[in-house]
C-alpha cells in the first residue's frame, strides 16, 4: 500500500472528521477490497465528479458473458428507447471498440488484450466542454458546484450545435418521439416513472445521474457493475485528494479519449 | 409600392403559382415532419445536419455575395452600379429569407426558438449569427426600400441612408463570417477546423451571389423594359472570374495542407469526398461534377473573349453556381461529420419529403425575389418612362 502510519491517521482522521467512520477510510486505502467502493462517501457534496472504468475488470466480466448491465440499468432509469435503428440511436452508455472508442491512438501492432475489445463510453463531462459553449440556449450547462455536464431537456430547441461540437459522439438526438419508439423493442416504455420523459426533437446525453447523486446514491451504471460484484466503474470525486478515483488513477496509468482536443475528460480509462 | 406587384403578365402569375404549389406541397411534408420529428429526414446521430444546414451555408454566400455590387458603388463611387444595387439588396432580402426558414426546420423543437432570445447566451456562435443576419436582412430592407422609394419620386435619398448602406458592407462581411465560425471552431471535426474556412466561404459567396445576379439581370432585361446595363453585367463578370479563382485557390491551400502533411484527421474528409472512405464514395461523382463545373467556369471567366461574351458569361454563371452549391450545400456539412468521432462512415443522403421541404423553401425565397424584383423593375420602368 506504501502507506505510513503517519498517513494513515490523517487519512481516517479527515474521514472521521467528515463523519465517514473507519469503513470510509478503508476504501480510500484499499478500494475495491470492499463491496461497492464508494459506499459512505457523500455524493452530493463532489466538486469535480469523474469515472474511472477499469478495463481489465469490464473486459474480464465480457469474458465470462457478454455484459450490457451497466447500459441497460441506466437506460432504464433514464427512460431511453431502443429504435432498432443505430442511425437513431439514442446512448447514454454503450459500447463500441478501442480502434473506435480511441481513433487517435492508431496502433497496427496492438495487443490482443485491448484489439478489438468492447470499451465503455459515456459523456465525458469534460472540464472545459464545447458542448456548453456552443448551445445558444444554455440548455446544456456545466454545473459549477461539481462538474457535471446537465442538459435541459425541456429547454432544448433541438438545433443539434453540440452535436456538431462534441468529439466524443457522447450526443443523441430524439429524431422521432420516444412514445413512438417499436413496442417490441420497448415492451414496458416508460421504465421510470420518476424520471421525466422527453418529447422529440431535443438532444440527450448521460447526466452522471445527477437525480442519483442529489440522494446520495451512485450513478445506476456503477450500481449495476457492483451488484455483479465486477467494480469496474469508479465513481468519485477528483477534487478530494483522497478519494477513491484520484487513489486509482495515482496507481494505475490511465488514458482519456482525445486529450489533445484541451476539453479535459473527466472519464478515465485504465487498461 | 408594392401594388406594383399585383400587376402583371400571365407568365408573372403563372411563375408565382408555380412558386406557390412548391411551397404548397413544402409545407405539407413540413407539417408531416412537424409530427413525426426529423426521423422523417436521412440525418443521424452521425451525421445531425444535412441539407437543410447546408442550404443556410450557401444563401448566406448569396446574401454577402450582393454586397458586391453595394462596395463598389458606396464606397468606390463606381457609378455604373447605381443603377443594380437595388437588385444585390433584394436578392439578400430573398436569401435571408431562405436563411431564416432553413434554421427554422432544421429545428427539432421549432415550438420554442424564442429561447435563443429569452436566454441570449454571447459565447454560442448561433446566438451571434441570428444577430447578424437578421440585422443584415433589416438593413436591406430599410436601404433597399428608401433608395427605391427616393428613385420613385426622382429624388435623392436621405444622408442617414446612405449611412446605413455602409454599415452594410461590413455587416456582408460578417454574415459569412459568423456563418464559417459555426464550423471552424469545432475541436475533432477535422474539415471544418481550419482558419481558412471564412475566407473560403467569403471567396465562394463573392463568385456565387454575383453569378447569380448576373443570370437575374439578365432575365429582368428579357422579362421587362428595364436594362441593367451591359457595362454593369461586364463588371460583375470580372467579380465573379477574381472571387472564383480564389475560391479554388483556397480549396487547393486545403488540399497542400492535409496531403503534404499527410495527418489522416486532415484528409480522410477530402478523401470521402472525392473517392471514398470504408467503401462510401456515393458522394464523389458529385464532387467531380462539381470540379468539372468548376474548371469550365474558371476557362470561361478567364479567357476575356469568353467572359465579355454574354452568353458564355451565362453559362460561366450557371457553372459556377452548380460548382460552388455542390461544394458548400452538399460536400460541406456531410464531409464535415465523415469521418465520424469513432472513424467510421454513416453515409447520409436525404429523403424525399426533407428534399420537397428544401425546394419549399428555396420557393419561398424565389417568391420574395420575384415580388421585389417586380416592385423594383416597374418603379425603374416608370422613372425611365
Amino acid at each position: 500500500m506504501g502507506v505510513d502510519r503517519r498517513e494513515f491517521l490523517k487519512i481516517a482522521g479527515y474521514a472521521t472528521l467528515f463523519g465517514l467512520g473507519g469503513t470510509a477510510a478503508i476504501d480510500i486505502l484499499a478500494p475495491g477490497e470492499l463491496e461497492a467502493s464508494t459506499t459512505g462517501i457523500p455524493l452530493t457534496q463532489g466538486k469535480r465528479w469523474s469515472m474511472v472504468i477499469d478495463m481489465r475488470k469490464c473486459l474480464a466480466q465480457q469474458d465470462k458473458k457478454a455484459c450490457e448491465d451497466c447500459m441497460l440499468a441506466c437506460h432504464r432509469e433514464h427512460n431511453v428507447p431502443d429504435w432498432g435503428n443505430p442511425k437513431h440511436a439514442i446512448k447514454w452508455i454503450w459500447q463500441d471498440k478501442y480502434e473506435h472508442v480511441f481513433p487517435d491512438q492508431p496502433n497496427e501492432f496492438i495487443d490482443e488484450g485491448v484489439e478489438g475489445k468492447p470499451f465503455i463510453l459515456l459523456c465525458n463531462h469534460c472540464y472545459n466542454p464545447p458542448c456548453v459553449r456552443v448551445c445558444p440556449t444554455q440548455a446544456t450547462f456545466k454545473r459549477e458546484q461539481d462538474g457535471i455536464v446537465a442538459m435541459d431537456m425541456h429547454r432544448c430547441i433541438g438545433c443539434r450545435f453540440c452535436m456538431a461540437a462534441c468529439p466524443y459522439g457522447s450526443r443523441s438526438f430524439n429524431w422521432g418521439n420516444p412514445r413512438k419508439a417499436p413496442k417490441n423493442l420497448n415492451p414496458d416504455y416508460p421504465t421510470n416513472k420518476a424520471y421525466p420523459e422527453r418529447s422529440k426533437g431535443v438532444v440527450e446525453k448521460c447526466n452522471f445521474c445527477t437525480e442519483l447523486v442529489a440522494k446520495g446514491e451512485l450513478p445506476a451504471c456503477v450500481q449495476a457493475c457492483d451488484k455483479i460484484k465486477v467494480h469496474a466503474l469508479n465513481f468519485g470525486d477528483l477534487g478530494d485528494p483522497a478519494s477513491n478515483v484520484r487513489e486509482l488513477l495515482q496507481k494505475h496509468y490511465s488514458i482519456r479519449r482525445k486529450p489533445a482536443l484541451g476539453t479535459g475528460p473527466n472519464v478515465f480509462y485504465i487498461i | 409600392m408594392l401594388d406594383r406587384a399585383l400587376k402583371g403578365t400571365t407568365g408573372y402569375w403563372s411563375w408565382l403559382i408555380f412558386l406557390l404549389v412548391l411551397i404548397g406541397i413544402g409545407a405539407g411534408c413540413y407539417i408531416y415532419q412537424y409530427f413525426e420529428g426529423l426521423m422523417i429526414t436521412g440525418l443521424s446521430r452521425d451525421v445531425s445536419w444535412g441539407l437543410y444546414i447546408g442550404q443556410l451555408t450557401y444563401f448566406v454566400g448569396i446574401a454577402a455575395g450582393g454586397v458586391m455590387v453595394v462596395l463598389p458603388y458606396y464606397l468606390h463611387d463606381y457609378k455604373a452600379f447605381g443603377r443594380i444595387t437595388i437588385l444585390g439588396e433584394f436578392l439578400a432580402i430573398a436569401a435571408i429569407t431562405m436563411c431564416l426558414l432553413f434554421v427554422f426546420v432544421d429545428l427539432g423543437n421549432p415550438v420554442r426558438i424564442m429561447n435563443v432570445i429569452l436566454y441570449p447566451t454571447p459565447n454560442s456562435i448561433l446566438f451571434w449569427d441570428m444577430i447578424v443576419l437578421n440585422v443584415y436582412m433589416l438593413l436591406n430592407i430599410v436601404v433597399g426600400w428608401n433608395v427605391l422609394a427616393a428613385e420613385r419620386k426622382g429624388i435623392k435619398y436621405q444622408k442617414w441612408v446612405k449611412f446605413l448602406a455602409y454599415v452594410s458592407i461590413p455587416w456582408a462581411f460578417s454574415i459569412h463570417t459568423v456563418t464559417a465560425f459555426l464550423y471552424a471552431g469545432l475541436p475533432g471535426r477535422h474539415f471544418w477546423l481550419t482558419a481558412i474556412l471564412a475566407a473560403r466561404f467569403l471567396s465562394s459567396a463573392f463568385c456565387a451571389g454575383p453569378a447569380l445576379l448576373i443570370l437575374l439581370c439578365l432575365i429582368v432585361r428579357k422579362v421587362s423594359n428595364f436594362d441593367p446595363g451591359k457595362e454593369q453585367i461586364r463588371t460583375l463578370g470580372g467579380i465573379v472570374a477574381y472571387a472564383m479563382i480564389l475560391n479554388v485557390f483556397f480549396f487547393l491551400l486545403e488540399c497542400f495542407t492535409a496531403f503534404y502533411s499527410q495527418i489522416p484527421g486532415h484528409m480522410h474528409a477530402i478523401e470521402f469526398l472525392f473517392h471514398g472512405l470504408d467503401g462510401h464514395g456515393y458522394l464523389a461523382p458529385w464532387m467531380w461534377t462539381a470540379t468539372g463545373f468548376a474548371v469550365v467556369a474558371l476557362v470561361l471567366l478567364i479567357v476575356p473573349a469568353t467572359r465579355r461574351k454574354e452568353d458564355t458569361l451565362a453559362v460561366a454563371c450557371v457553372s459556377v453556381i452548380i460548382a460552388t452549391w455542390i461544394d458548400k450545400g452538399l460536400g460541406l456539412i456531410v464531409g464535415g461529420f465523415t469521418p465520424t468521432m469513432f472513424d467510421t462512415v454513416t453515409p447520409y443522403w436525404p429523403t424525399t419529403p426533407e428534399i420537397l421541404i428544401t425546394i419549399g423553401v428555396l420557393a419561398v425565397g424565389f417568391l420574395v425575389l420575384t415580388i421585389l424584383y417586380k416592385v423594383a423593375v416597374s418603379i425603374k420602368e416608370e422613372a425611365a418612362a
